[in-house]
């Protein structure tokens, strides 16, 4: 087994501005998600949503890396993944609420939320879509000559599919500047990774693959940072792709309106006490002496505002008008 | 004198002079080159039927050879069209693209819409369609309804050299994604191309045969298959017009309605099966908007409602042949809407 991180470290590379808006990041996700399990309660709320809260780390801990020019393909769990790429908050917002200022001018929704403009390829709707397109993101970036990668963000089922194994293959044979983020969240929809990942371990398959692999904890976001610092400067000198297999919760179910039978009494509770991304971010950074409290506190004022906004902003918003339902579909036809 | 070449030069051509034109393209599929990794020759192959032989020596590393994994290349090439290259990948046979559907209709064919109009998939997939190589079931299906089927996709049939290189350079300057289908029986077709770049328009269908009796309307080989049955009629007096579709998505709506408007008379000849496919779609579109001018029921000539047979046999009677085109349109001829009453005579 190579490496496997799995103790709090912090990252040097990180000065104090890097710090606070990693936290900001993670706290802007964090209420982003928590507002819409209220709001998507009160029905107000269209669809099929899947939150990402509890994953935070593992999101900034790779996006915190990487340019605009970057490229990462995301999951049906994605709203975690736009915002660590820089997607307006409010165009997310009001594209959940399906209304015409929607990033998508409302016609993708929570499943294909994307900004094409800031590299962001996109939530899915099929789990395991995203790795072949990241191979051809990548490819493109190859091609360009410059040190662009691309990232594929999938989760424990999605680790199951052949597409996954099959850009692994591809990654490798082509050498190509991708980077396959597993988000081990423990369940594939109500089913255990315990269960449906044979040998356990996703590292293991990518070295199969002869791809460089590591397993860190996903709610460390120091641990993920450092993984993934390593696997996209090595994909941005020419050293191919690599593996990042984050184990990690969330704390949610797998859809709003999932009951949840299947994890244990108190499961999510404890987690958030004990392994809660944040706080554990916070409490190292203030420790350290690297935080005040009070700057902290500052960040999450102005992130309660910026969703507070977005909410409001989203709810006001016309939705589209009914001659969208024609356009886009081709660019010229 | 123009020049003549197959139809399968008509298409590497095409691919040269684009990629010699544009560095964003890139061609990549299963022995596009071939011999990648061996102590043999390199460029062996150039595709499974030799279509892409000599782009590698020419442009390198533009023309990427891939492992057999259709989700991986074919997302690859989505996923590489969407960040600014024009990707022509090849994918073997058609029927191959049931292992890799996901990445066209769920993926390609959509993001442009659910992305609110920020993307551009730029992508053409070449692919090889059509029966008679005894090849079987597996490897001789003509699926470009399938395709027609998704809002997002273009689907491209040529039928002539000609029209295979100005519809193939049509395609890759096209920014939406399109499925080009190349029946593997009009391969060496020859025809005249000319030496210089050119294209045809997407949804043009094109007049083959002037006739005022029959509309036949039909798209790839069966357009030959057409032309042979509206020769055998004409000898007895009955003028056939025959349409080649050329695209089936966007489709020529107006040039099949202009002619049955003229003619009276449709028949639709194509090489898959009967449901759901580009015969009863035609069907459909004459029977809503050239209704009145119809003097007879519609005729379908298609393949049965089966797999592709192997034995030869078999497979010959599967495709509509000309003596069958002919015979639905001679049906159409002899149709009488009231037949004179049993008891007159």
């Amino acid at each position: 087994m190579q490496t496997e991180t799995q103790s709090p470290s912090t990252t040097t590379s990180l000065d104090k501005q890097d710090l606070l808006e990693a936290y900001r990041q993670m706290k802007t996700i964090r209420e982003f998600e928590e507002r819409i399990h209220v709001e998507f309660a009160k029905g107000d709320i269209p669809g099929f949503v899947h939150l990402y809260a509890g994953e935070e780390a593992c999101a900034v801990g790779v996006c915190t890396h990487l340019n605009r020019g970057d490229y990462i393909a995301s999951t049906h769990r994605g709203h975690g993944h736009c915002i660590a790429k820089g997607v307006d908050v409010h165009g997310m917002m009001a594209e959940i609420y399906g209304k015409a200022t929607g990033v998508c001018r409302g016609k993708g929704g929570s499943m294909h939320i994307a900004d094409l403009d800031l590299g962001m390829m996109g939530a899915n709707g099929i789990v395991g879509g995203g790795p072949p397109l990241v191979c051809g993101a990548a490819l493109a970036l190859k091609q360009a000559g410059g040190e662009g990668v691309a990232i594929a963000f999938v989760g424990d089922g999605g680790s199951n599919q052949g597409t996954t194994f099959e850009s692994m293959n591809l990654a490798k044979v082509w050498n190509l500047p991708a980077i396959i983020v597993v988000e081990d969240n423990g369940y594939a929809e109500a089913t255990s990774s315990n269960y449906t990942v044979a040998s356990g371990s996703n590292a293991d398959r990518a070295r199969g693959f002869g791809l460089p692999a590591v397993r860190v904890d996903g709610h460390d976001f120091f641990a993920v940072h450092e993984a993934a610092g390593e696997a996209i400067s090595r994909a941005r000198t020419g050293g191919g792709p690599s593996l990042i297999e984050c184990k990690v919760n969330r704390y949610y179910g797998h859809f709003e309106g999932d009951a949840q039978t299947y994890r244990g009494p108190d499961e999510v509770k404890k987690l958030r006490e004990t392994r809660d991304c944040i706080s554990n971010f916070a409490r190292q950074t203030i420790d350290s002496g690297q935080i005040e409290p009070s700057e902290l506190e500052a960040i999450d004022r102005g992130v309660m505002q910026l969703i507070e906004s977005s909410v409001a902003a989203a709810r006001q918003a016309a939705k589209p008008e009914a001659a969208e339902l024609l356009t886009d579909v081709y660019v010229s036809y | 004198m123009a020049r003549t070449i197959t139809f399968k030069q008509a298409i590497n051509e095409a691919l040269d002079q684009e990629m010699g034109r544009d560095p964003t393209v890139l061609v990549m599929g299963e022995d596009v080159a071939g011999g990648q990794g061996t102590q043999g020759e390199m460029d062996a192959w150039g595709g499974v039927l030799g279509v892409t032989k000599g782009l590698h020596p020419k442009y390198g590393d533009r023309v990427m050879d891939t492992p057999i994994s259709e989700s991986a290349f074919v997302g690859a090439a989505i996923g590489a069209a969407t960040a600014g290259m024009r990707p022509v990948v090849e994918l073997m046979f058609n029927d191959f693209l049931g292992v890799c559907f996901d990445q066209i209709y769920n993926q390609a064919a959509k993001f442009k819409y659910m992305f609110g109009g920020k993307a551009q998939t730029p992508v053409v997939i070449r692919t090889i369609c059509g029966a008679g190589m005894r090849a079987a079931a597996q490897h001789s299906q003509s699926l470009y309804a399938i395709f027609t089927h998704i809002p997002g996709l273009k689907c491209v049939v040529p039928s002539t050299p000609y029209d295979a290189k100005g519809l193939l350079i049509e395609s890759i300057r096209d920014n939406d994604p399109v499925i080009y289908f190349e029946h593997k029986q009009l391969y060496q077709m020859e025809g005249e191309v000319p030496e210089e770049s050119y294209t045809i328009p997407m949804g043009e269908a094109q007049i083959v045969r002037e006739g005022g009796d029959v509309t036949i309307v039909t798209l790839g080989e069966m357009v030959h298959r057409s032309i042979q049955a509206a020769d055998e009629l004409a000898k007895t007096g009955v003028e056939c017009e025959v349409i080649d579709l050329r695209t089936t998505s966007p489709l020529d709506e107006d040039s099949v309605i202009e002619s049955v408007e003229s003619t009276g008379r449709l028949v639709v000849v194509d090489e898959a099966t009967p449901r759901c496919g580009m015969a009863t779609d035609i069907s459909a579109l004459v029977a809503q908007k050239a209704f009145g001018s119809l003097k007879s029921p519609i005729e379908m000539v298609t393949a049965p409602h089966t797999p592709v047979p192997f034995a030869d046999n078999l497979e010959d009677l599967y495709k509509p042949d000309a003596n069958r085109i002919a015979a639905a349109a001679r049906s159409v001829m002899e149709y009488q809407a009231w037949a004179p009453a049993s008891s007159s005579s």
